[in-house]
């Protein structure tokens, strides 16, 4: 039915490779002039390497740009804007001291004589403003403007008159939601207009607000696009985190530990404002949980509230019985937690420093300054992990940047596991890993669970959440909606609480 | 055929690979800098490397380089530190000023001179609390917070002098002059105390976990706070390292003009520094430490301003020579460089 109409744009098969990282695999999408199309997926989907192909930021390793029908070759963000495609950033990438005349005309102003006119250049500001029927005065610094309005902005000088695509990214990320009404209006103007809107958000509700049509990427690929009337949240959710609902997902769930296990950690209405509301949570020996929710609902911040990472302004913690006085990472470490940070390299790897150093690093840390590891203790904790975890590194005094991305992951996790804990935290463990190491690690998990620790995994991929979880916590909205355990772990399950709707 | 054919390749790469290999070993280049200005020197004046004895004392001018090195080696040691924590300290020289004005002070007020030493250590203490408070506390970016006590540091030795009115005031003390230009068993005591530094030092950093906490915190100050490290007190205590050190340095050079003169003491000896720790192979980016490589930075420099002194060249000669000879020792450490120069050179070849 759609295929009857010529695409504004289509991208046809797109591939890109980062070192270590296939970020899109033959990806399409199909833009219709005139039409909102929501482009939705988790971290790492692609859905920003797609669009920075889109619009000349990045240079795409294989496939087709198709505009109107003609192929086109689109290499720099210069070539971009020429053919008419605009785009606004996640992060408003204007100059909040300047001026909103001097930011709307910024690299093409005005010129008289080979000076710049000014007086030209407001004319120009006005102008591009009156497109959006925006009323201000063009002399203020754009940083006395509210965000909704900068982003505005940031829209007005993205689109030209002859402008056929314009590309939002999470444009409503920091607006409330009389902000985010009056950006809405203004978008439906444009789609009048016949312009091909790219929306791209994590805010489920405002898409049906929206948007037309719906592209979902994951792992690189377009796994599903249809009009909004055909694809309801159960839908867009369970393509965005999972297979098809129905397929029933493999448990890997060896024996659950018995009830009465001792309990490793419990968190008591543990929170912080703005960040995670207070939340209960008990980790008992020898159990994995899981915690499950979509980009945003506070995976990441249960995570690190838990280890200290994020200081709770809220609520108790105790770990082995004991309560906690303080939270610091360095507390939580002396008390038997270990942690691997979702994004390695900028939380997780010290480039410089070699495998061994790094692997030892925190038991160093839990052991203190004083007590210094001998070279031979270091040497043989480090040959050790090198050979569980199949690190592949020719030796362990190679420094950790020049690993590959998963090898670099296997390292921050031997290092939480030299640390000797009693309770792991997890966050995104095989996020860019390979098969084979994704299942080396999960297979760990599993003998490590058997040992008696206490697991609390944070991932976005449900299918790996229900194969190894004992029990998963559902979020949504930074909020604990709930928990799962026991034989009722299904993707359905998990998608249906994220969802809100019970099955 | 075939088989031999590929047997020699292999062997012509792993020959490469080494070569290649030994050319990015850190140790190597400014080796060889240090070696081939030896070898200019000994062809300009053959007897460079003749050693004798006068008074008691080893003679020559390669003890020379080593002994004219030691002030600024010592500083750099510290500064090797701090930069390994991503920071840097502009203002080692100010701390030897002052140290320098607090030794003729309390000389001139009549304290024992085996005091005065604690003295001096005592104003690389503050000085380094004052950095660290500054930059580990207050979070100010290292090269602001330092440039204070760069800026500020020869006024207070100045206005130190002041407290008992000298404007250049002399004093005399066998214990400092013996630490400064005495020798012991023949051998100058300042090389003496320097290992000693060095000794401590590298014990500190290497015989307890401090040398690793430091390059973790500089090489990635979050991974290092998500692994237990105290980066505040880590970062503070490179600071107090480098105060230690740069007064340690200002109570030889102190002790050369035996006199109190902040203004000139110790001139632009942060900037000698840095290049030694630079041309050790340590990185402004952090991360890393190399006390021995430092050492090696510190000679370099020494060397070309000795040799250009003794060679007869004009001393106004010194600063540009100075200046191409680090250039070319750090372009050859620069592995975007040479894998430029071996591409030119192989294209050369074919």
């Amino acid at each position: 039915m759609a295929e009857a109409v010529t695409a504004r744009i289509e991208m046809v098969g797109v591939s890109k490779a980062f070192p270590g990282v296939r970020a899109l695999e033959n990806a399409d999408l199909r833009l219709i002039g005139g039409e909102v199309h929501a482009l939705m997926g988790e971290n790492g989907a692609g859905k920003s390497t797609l669009i920075k192909v889109m619009t000349g930021a990045l240079r795409r390793d294989e496939g087709e740009i198709r505009l109107d029908g003609q192929t086109v070759e689109i290499n720099t963000p210069g070539q971009a804007r020429a053919l008419g495609i605009g785009t606004v950033y996640q992060e408003v990438n204007l100059v909040a001291t300047m001026s909103v005349t001097k930011n709307l005309t910024l690299g093409r102003q005005p010129t008289k004589f080979g000076m710049i006119s000014w007086r030209a250049a407001r004319d120009v500001a006005r102008k591009r403003l009156q497109r959006l029927k925006i009323d201000i005065d063009i002399e203020r610094p754009l940083g006395s403007y509210s965000v909704a309005i900068q982003q505005l902005i940031a829209i007005a000088r993205a689109l030209e008159d002859d402008t056929r695509v314009l590309v939002l990214d999470e444009p409503t990320a920091s607006l409330d939601a009389h902000e985010t009404a009056l950006l809405f209006q203004i978008v439906r103007d444009l789609k009048a207009r016949g312009i091909a809107i790219v929306f791209i958000t994590h805010f489920i509700d405002q898409v049906y607000q929206i948007a037309d049509r719906i592209s979902v990427l994951r792992n690189g690929r377009l796994v599903g696009t249809a009009p909004i009337g055909e694809m309801p949240p159960l839908k867009l959710i369970s393509l965005m985190i999972g297979r098809e609902l129905g397929q029933t997902g493999l448990r890997l769930v060896g024996d659950a530990p018995p009830s009465d296990a001792p309990v490793m950690l419990e968190a008591e209405g543990l929170g912080r404002k703005l960040i995670m509301q207070p939340f209960d949570l008990k980790l008992r020996s020898g159990e994995v949980v899981g915690l499950s929710g979509l980009l945003g609902s506070g995976r990441t911040e249960v995570a690190k509230l838990v280890f200290g990472a994020v200081k709770p302004d809220a609520g108790k913690l105790q770990v082995g019985g004991l309560p906690m006085a303080g939270h610091s990472p360095g507390r939580s470490i002396r008390a038997g937690i270990g942690f691997c940070p979702e994004d390695r390299k900028a939380e997780g790897a010290f480039g410089e420093l070699s495998v061994r150093e790094n692997i030892v690093m925190a038991l160093q840390s839990k052991r203190g300054w004083l007590r210094l590891l001998s070279r031979g203790e270091q040497e043989k904790l480090a040959d050790e992990m090198i050979a569980t975890l199949a690190i592949s590194t020719p030796d362990a005094e190679k420094p950790v940047g020049q690993l590959s991305g998963g090898n670099q992951q296997k390292v921050i996790l031997a290092r939480s596991l030299v640390s000797g804990p009693r309770v792991l935290i997890l966050d995104e463990p095989t996020r860019g890993i390979d098969v084979g190491a994704h299942a080396e690690i999960v297979s760990l998990i599993r003998k490590l669970c058997g040992q008696g620790l206490a697991l609390l995994v944070a991932s976005s991929e449900l299918d790996e959440l229900v194969a190894v979880s004992d029990r998963v916590a559902v979020l949504r909205d930074r909020h604990k909606i709930g928990e799962i355990s026991g034989a009722d772990i299904t993707r359905d399950n998990v998608i249906h609480m994220i969802a809100g709707t019970q099955s | 055929m075939t088989q031999s054919h590929i047997a020699t390749t292999t062997k012509q790469v792993s020959l490469g690979t080494t070569l290649r290999a030994i050319a990015a070993h850190r140790v190597v280049w400014p080796l060889a800098a240090l070696a081939l200005i030896f070898l200019i020197d000994f062809l300009i004046s053959p007897n460079f490397f003749s050693i004798r004895v006068v008074e008691g004392r080893l003679f020559g001018s390669v003890i020379d380089v080593f002994y004219r090195a030691v002030p600024t080696a010592m500083v750099a040691l510290g500064m090797a530190v701090v930069i390994g924590t991503k920071g840097i300290d502009l203002s080692v020289g100010s701390i030897i000023a002052i140290g320098g004005a607090v030794i003729t002070w309390r000389i001139h007020a009549g304290d024992p001179h085996i005091l005065i030493l604690f003295w001096a250590l005592g104003v690389g203490l503050l000085c380094g609390v004052w950095n660290g408070f500054l930059v580990a506390v207050l979070d100010i970016q290292p090269i602001i917070a330092t440039l204070i006590l760069m800026v500020s540091g020869r006024g207070i030795g100045l206005m130190i002098n002041l407290l008992y009115g000298g404007t250049n005031p002399s004093y005399t003390s066998a214990l400092l002059q013996g630490i400064s230009t005495g020798h012991i068993a023949f051998i100058p005591t300042r090389l003496l105390v320097f290992l000693l530094v060095f000794f401590v030092l590298w014990a500190l950093l290497r015989r307890t976990a401090l040398g690793m906490f430091l390059e973790s915190v500089g090489g990635n100050a979050k991974a290092a706070y998500l692994t237990g490290i105290n980066a505040r007190l880590i970062i503070f205590s490179a600071y107090i390292i480098c105060g230690l050190t740069a007064a340690s340095a200002g109570v030889i050079l102190s002790a050369d003009t035996h006199t109190s003169d902040p203004v000139s003491i110790g001139l632009n000896i942060e900037l000698d520094a840095i290049l030694a720790v630079v041309i050790g192979g340590g990185s402004l980016s952090g991360g890393r430490i190399y006390l021995g490589m430092t050492i090696l930075g510190a000679l370099v420099i020494q060397a070309l301003t000795t040799s250009i002194l003794t060679s007869g060249l004009p001393p106004e000669y010194n600063l540009v020579v100075k200046a191409f000879v680090v250039m070319v020792v750090l372009l050859l450490q620069s592995s975007n460089f040479r894998n430029l120069a071996l591409s030119i050179l192989a294209r050369r070849k074919r």
